[in-house]
């Protein structure tokens, strides 16, 4: 962390407008996105999915076919993009690399006892340090909600710095679980804390919460990472994750992003969607573009 | 206490009916806000009804694609109890049907007809559910020591434009064989009268169908057709007294995924011809099964 940024007191964030955050954020779904815009945000919407797998039962098969999946989307269209990342287990994190190899595609592990995050600090550190051992060149941690929830601040925080420093190159993605904090108030109150312990990344969820990512909550995070900016000049990158599986929602995101952010941080550089099933929907939305004909799953790889 | 005094027919204002589609068990009205004008015989303005779009078309595709898992792997038995039961919600809702028809300007003995026909067919089709598959499968002869049969499946989803010349009867006559063979479907009704089919839809939704198995639009064949014949999740088109250029355009929009198409043209309805097994064949593909077995012809019955 730059040493000239100044730590403020967590237990005075800004507050958040109920009303006006979901007002305004419903307000993004009225656009009407056409033709080339459309088909432009199709792409860019393709290019900054984390293709997602975390269940109990992943082997590695399973992130194999996840792995050439994420590098070849759909061969019936040449020339399109790869996703940004695969995102797995930190078990999977050698798997995904070497089937990845030099595609481009990062590969993103979850870690600090994912989901729940309810371990010793050294449970996850080595977590953390396994991942990043295996070559994660980003790590997603989750907080610990039930410290936060009991007004601990200092250790969510100090935790966050302490994975940081673990990370070294890879990039941390900070999970709030938005769904377990209740309030817009809260998710404000965890962004801020997440960004000035090191964040790279504030992301929603872990996708095995409902709700998962919403566009209110999401528009909460953006606008704590604009505040943040404003405050220090760094760039903080944000991750929706769960819950974003049409083409058309994640349209609304990408204006969202768009008249909040603006345009710098329109890449998967500076923000992601955490998705398994929105790639094909974004594929048969593309092909829909490029025939005229609507598509069928049939004819698109599973994920 | 005063008495209401407008319940006299001469003096209450009738309440008319709005006439919607029939989408995944639901009743909405079609995405495009249009509509288009159901005149009577003499002129007079019967409804204003939904001139559906190409989005309207997709949604209902989508409908039917959830439906068919469900409906096709219901039992033979109990497709046949639900067509029956079809058949017993119309019965009860007859005058209404015969009402609307003469409206529209049919004669009282074509409207009865009609209504009557379609509750045999109904009652007709409820009976072969059960029944085609024994008539239509095979054993057949092989030269290796398999056991080799061959029975009909359902195709998918089927897309139908209804006929003209027979608002209620044509459209149950091309919709019962479909789905007692297990298929779901999105019709159009007849442009011209179209207040019948939608009634109908009335009837199919209290009738034990699961939502999405039959669904019926209203609007016009030049704008939907190319949807119709070109959808790739549609896995086969039924057509009726279309045109010869209507119907090449539908056989060559079909190709993209090898759609069946069927016309079933100049049938008249309310003869035999208008009902028969085959009906439901059309719609069916065959699966040929090669069960290994120790040896040929039963020289040795050993399977």
């Amino acid at each position: 962390m730059k040493p000239n940024i100044k730590i403020p007191d967590f237990s005075h964030t800004a507050v958040v407008d109920q009303v006006g955050i979901e007002e305004r954020a419903s307000r993004f779904t009225k656009r009407s996105i056409k033709n080339e815009t459309k088909m432009n945000g199709l792409l860019l919407a393709l290019n900054m999915i984390d293709l997602t797998t975390l269940e109990g039962k992943d082997t590695v098969g399973k992130v194999k076919q996840l792995c050439t999946k994420a590098m070849h989307l759909h061969k019936a269209y040449p020339g399109l993009p790869t996703v940004a990342a695969v995102c797995v287990y930190p078990s999977m994190v050698g798997v995904a690399k070497k089937a990845l190899g030099d595609s481009g595609v990062k590969v993103a592990s979850v870690s600090t006892a994912f989901p729940s995050g309810q371990a010793p600090t050294q449970v996850k550190i080595d977590d953390t340090k396994y991942a990043v051992e295996n070559g994660a060149d980003e790590i997603d941690m989750v907080i610990s909600r039930g410290k936060f929830l009991q007004g601990e601040y200092n250790f969510v925080f100090d935790e966050i710095a302490l994975i940081k420093e673990i990370c070294g190159d890879a990039r941390l993605k900070v999970i709030l679980e938005t769904g377990e904090l209740g309030t817009y108030d809260r998710v404000r109150k965890a962004s801020d804390i997440a960004m000035y312990a090191g964040a790279d990344f504030i992301k929603t969820s872990t996708g095995k919460i409902s709700p998962a990512a919403t566009m209110p909550v999401t528009l909460v995070m953006l606008e704590a990472i604009r505040d943040f900016y404003y405050k220090t000049g760094k760039k903080i990158a944000m991750k929706p994750a769960g819950g974003i599986s049409k083409a058309k929602l994640a349209l609304h995101y990408l204006v969202m992003l768009n008249e909040v952010l603006g345009e710098d941080w329109m890449n998967n550089e500076w923000f992601r969607f955490g998705a398994s099933s929105l790639a094909n929907d974004l594929l048969m939305q593309i092909m829909k573009q490029k025939t005229g004909i609507y598509q069928s799953s049939n004819y698109f790889s599973i994920d | 206490m005063a008495k209401i005094n407008n319940t006299n027919d001469e003096q209450r204002l009738e309440v008319l009916k709005t006439y919607k589609i029939y989408v995944g068990g639901q009743f909405p009205r079609t995405e495009s806000g249009r509509y288009y004008v159901v005149k009577s015989k003499n002129g007079d303005h019967l409804a204003n009804v939904c001139q559906c779009s190409r989005k309207d078309f997709r949604d209902a595709v989508l409908a039917a694609r959830n439906a068919f898992g469900g409906w096709s792997a219901r039992a033979a038995f109990n497709r046949g109890q639900i067509l029956y039961r079809i058949a017993e919600m119309l019965e009860g809702r007859k005058s209404q049907f015969v009402d609307e028809m003469t409206k529209q300007g049919l004669s009282l003995k074509q409207a009865n007809e009609e209504v009557n026909l379609s509750i045999e067919r109904l009652i007709y089709y409820a009976g072969w559910c059960d029944k085609y598959h024994a008539m239509a499968s095979t054993v057949n002869p092989v030269a290796s020591s398999h056991f080799n049969f061959s029975s009909p499946e359902p195709t998918g989803v089927v897309s139908v434009l209804a006929p003209d010349d027979s608002p209620l009867l044509g459209l149950v006559s091309m919709m019962a064989p479909i789905i007692s063979g297990g298929n779901t479907c999105v019709i159009l009704a007849s442009s011209k009268y179209p207040l019948s089919a939608v009634t109908f839809g009335e009837v199919l939704g209290t009738s034990d169908l699961s939502g999405g198995v039959v669904n019926i639009l209203t609007g016009f064949v030049d704008e939907l057709l190319p949807y119709f014949a070109d959808h790739m999740d549609v896995n086969a088109i039924t057509l009726s007294d279309q045109s010869e250029s209507q119907v090449t355009l539908a056989k060559e929009k079909s190709v993209f995924n090898l759609k069946r198409v069927f016309q079933y043209k100049n049938i008249n309805w309310i003869t035999e011809k208008g009902q028969s097994p085959y009906f439901i064949l059309d719609l069916q593909e065959i699966k040929t099964t090669w069960h290994p077995i120790e040896n040929i012809g039963g020289a040795k019955a050993s399977y």
